[in-house]
């Protein structure tokens, strides 16, 4: 057959096609079609499972397994809000479909990771590494490895790496716990990074985060007083120490578990933080880095999370106290609720607009949902030892 | 809270071990505190070193390397913590029946 024979053929047969949808109607899409802004996922840190969750409903829609060791996990969405990213502590890089509800792909990247970042453009997912300390960074469409960065600090010596978010142009920012320095890993120019290392920024940076609105990073110190500051809009001038004499002379108590840092709340100038090795929540002046306040709490601060109005803050508290949540009113900087969710809250997470709140128990293996004006619970659903909770609103959140 | 009076409820029993057994001899805490020592074993100490014991920002847990290394010197570094790391002191929670428990199990290797 030539190939004008052909084409009349090809002719004959859309005409046909066309006659027949005439006919008959296209039939109905099998699947009712479904967003997923209010959605959300539950880590199961024992059993290496997560549930896909639905907020406005308040209900589990799916369980999704083989995820690996998800001891130590988080989440990081795609820009589409379709998929999740989680990041377990074996190494393994999941890439949940929420709409299919199972794993895209999965890639086992390193032997002990902490967590990891989306780039500004949605194109690359970063991830952190204690062994071997070091980022990698991952192409977010295939998870093909684009670059490895080994967090050496000195010939021969590689550091554990925490405290890594994504900055505005394409870059990463992560602090070197072991090497005391910061680095800035900038993938503008495309896959492979320009490095700007900051030494000697303190010691024992062990968690770091992008002020909201992506101007500032600042690392929490553990092994003295005082945070590491790198301001994104002028890091020519290096990195400073802010808060420096804070708790100079006084006994800190034991930490049982190390302060997150994620999640900070700013109300105007003030923002709100964990103290380490004290009983409080920080208020600090932005506008000169000074503390303002100390807030006296229940225990040991872990997570201190804004609800996104900034009217509230919320904190959970490390073993032994971690049964208990106190609410702060920003106005008056003081404690106004305090609840009981129950043994081993491990972390709250707020919707969107922050009208409810999720707190993971883990020992109960129950997920509570908290009405944020009234106190109320609204529900409690199963979970298997659930701990990071993780909406998918995060996708739009510079440095999250 | 259900922990800490727990743990004095276990500091007064050993106390009162202590009272009638020699000293120097330890007692083995009962079946349903080692199901707790265990948790948490695996949940709190996990939060440095893995869940799994197989290190995290603190060092890994596993047999392997404990077993090489003294048992007083595990004993004292749970109970007295390691100045300059983030490694707290636990013997304001833990009676030293439980420590000295958690390092023979950890010696001998924990599931």
């Amino acid at each position: 057959m030539n190939s004008s024979a052909a084409f009349r053929v090809v002719q004959l047969l859309f005409a046909l096609l066309l006659a027949a949808c005439a006919a008959t109607p296209p039939p109905a899409p099998a699947y009712v079609p479904e967003a997923t802004g209010d959605l959300g996922v539950v880590i199961e840190r024992g059993t290496g499972s997560v549930l896909i969750i639905n907020t406005s409903h308040r209900t589990v829609i799916g369980r999704v397994e083989g995820l690996g060791d998800l001891s130590h996990a988080s989440v990081v969405y795609s820009r589409d809000e379709r998929f999740g990213y989680v990041f377990g502590r074996d190494g393994g890089l999941t890439k949940v479909d929420l709409l299919l509800r199972k794993i895209d792909r999965r890639v086992l990247q390193g032997g002990n990771s902490i967590g990891g970042a989306i780039s500004q453009d949605g194109k690359l997912i970063a991830v952190s590494n204690y062994e071997p300390g070091g980022i990698k960074v991952f192409n977010a469409d295939t998870l093909a490895l684009l670059a490895d960065i080994p967090a050496e600090y000195a010939p021969g010596k590689v550091s554990k790496t925490v405290g890594l978010v994504d900055a505005p142009g394409r870059k990463f920012v992560f602090s070197l716990y072991d090497g005391n320095q910061i680095w800035l890993a900038d993938f503008s120019a495309g896959d492979t990074p320009v490095i700007t290392r900051f030494a000697s920024v303190g010691a024992q940076p062990y968690d770091a985060l992008l002020v909201p609105g992506g101007r500032y990073y600042i690392a929490g110190l553990f092994g003295e007083d005082g945070m590491a500051l790198l301001d994104l809009w002028n890091p020519a001038a290096g990195v400073k120490r802010i808060l420096p004499d804070y708790g100079m002379g006084e006994e800190k108590l034991p930490v049982y578990k190390m302060p997150h840092l994620e999640g900070w709340a700013v109300a105007g100038n003030h923002a709100f933080f964990p103290a380490v090795g004290r009983n409080e929540v920080l208020v600090m002046d932005m506008s000169n880095w000074k503390l303002v306040e100390k807030i006296p709490v229940h225990g040991q601060p872990v997570f201190v999370m804004a609800r996104p109005d900034n009217r509230q803050i919320w904190v959970n508290f490390a073993f032994p106290h971690n049964d208990t949540v106190q609410v702060i009113d920003v106005v008056s900087r003081k404690v106004v609720r305090e609840l009981k969710p129950g043994p081993a809250v491990l972390h709250m997470e707020f919707t969107p607009r922050g009208e409810q709140v999720w707190v993971s128990v883990r020992d109960d293996n129950r997920v509570d949902i908290y009405d944020t004006a009234t106190f109320t619970r609204l529900q409690q659903l199963p979970a298997q030892s659930p701990s990071g909770i993780f909406f998918t609103n995060r996708a739009h959140e510079i440095g999250l | 809270m259900r922990f800490r009076r727990m743990t004095a409820v276990v500091a007064g029993m050993s106390g009162l071990a202590l009272g009638i057994v020699a000293e120097g001899v330890t007692a083995t805490p009962d079946a349903a505190r080692q199901q707790q020592l265990l948790h948490l074993l695996k949940q709190d100490c996990g939060s440095c070193h893995g869940m799994t014991l197989k290190g995290g920002l603190g060092p890994d847990l596993l047999a392997s390397r404990l077993a090489a290394l003294p048992r007083e010197f595990l004993v004292a570094t749970i109970a007295k913590g390691r100045p300059g790391t983030p490694m707290p002191p636990w013997e304001t929670l833990l009676s030293a029946d439980d420590i000295g428990w958690l390092v023979d199990e950890l010696q001998r290797g924990v599931e």
